[in-house]
């Protein structure tokens, strides 16, 4: 069978881990996080389609690499639940609902209401202390939204390889809240052509 | 036209969550994912090999035989 043709976007699997070793180094580079929060959208609002999940995640093919090519995967079959519109709606709102709160205390931190938290949480419960990565100097908002986004970034990066050991290795991608909502998206925007 | 394969993909489309993987994964490229809504693999292309089937995340992929 014919081998399948490598493109430059089949190594973005590798911007994952420098996203996270950035995070290690400076909160700052955290906002880079955005990009996976933007595109996604820019190509189902813009062109209705998924093509960011079929082509240029590297979350999706980082799971992949990890999971099919080194071999990590238990492949077990993943409960029905999860895969169900209950859990995948509902964890979208969840995750979503997570970043909006970001926003609100990126936003008491502006108004002086709270001092920033040098502290990535995992898991939304523990706490990880990250201060080397964070010299006074940065406008206080600002760093603590990138702590808050590289927090949820490393939390969903963890439940995603998780889900990879267990099941299937792009299993995270069943539920994944940008996955979700772009598909809706393309959902709202599909036209069936006839044929 | 060549002849059709004897087996070949069915997708449920309200199980798939239009992910890629299976076009990702499959040797003919049979697989396209319609508007990110669902995959739909070309008849023509899909030998019913299951390579789609074994890494579908959501299970979404039967192979069959052809009616
Ligand atoms: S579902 Fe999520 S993790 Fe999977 S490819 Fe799409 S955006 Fe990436
Ligand atoms: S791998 Fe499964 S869920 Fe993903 S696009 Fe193909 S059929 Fe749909
Ligand atoms: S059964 Fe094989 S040829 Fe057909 S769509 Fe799946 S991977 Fe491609």
């Amino acid at each position: 069978m014919k081998k399948q043709q490598r493109h430059w976007y089949h190594y973005l699997w590798i911007w994952s881990i420098i996203y996270f070793s950035l995070g290690f180094v400076n909160i700052l580079f955290a906002w880079l996080g955005l990009i996976s929060f933007c595109l996604p959208l820019i190509f189902a609002i813009g062109g209705g389609n998924k093509l960011f999940c079929n082509r240029y995640c590297d979350r999706g093919q980082f799971l992949r690499v990890m999971g099919s090519q080194v071999g990590l995967s238990l492949r077990r079959e993943m409960p029905e639940w999860m895969k169900g519109k209950a859990f995948r709606y509902g964890f979208m709102v969840f995750f979503f609902a997570m970043f909006f709160n970001i926003i609100y205390v990126s936003w008491l931190v502006a108004s002086d209401i709270q001092g920033v938290q040098e502290a990535v949480t995992v898991l939304w419960t523990f706490q990880l202390p990250w201060n080397w990565t964070y010299s006074a100097g940065i406008t206080p908002w600002v760093a603590q939204f990138a702590f808050g986004l590289y927090s949820l970034m490393l939390t969903s990066e963890i439940i995603a390889i998780v889900a990879m050991l267990i099941y299937k290795p792009r299993s995270w991608c069943v539920f994944c809240p940008m996955g979700t909502l772009t598909q809706t998206i393309c959902k709202a925007k599909y036209v069936p052509t006839a044929k | 036209m060549g002849k059709l394969s004897p087996r070949h993909a069915v997708v449920d489309s309200n199980m798939c969550v239009a992910c890629g993987t299976c076009a990702d994964v499959c040797p003919t490229g049979a697989m396209e994912i319609v508007s990110g809504v669902f995959a739909k693999p070309t008849e023509e292309k899909c030998v019913g090999c299951g390579i789609c089937a074994k890494e579908c995340p959501a299970s979404a992929i039967r192979v069959e035989v052809r009616s």
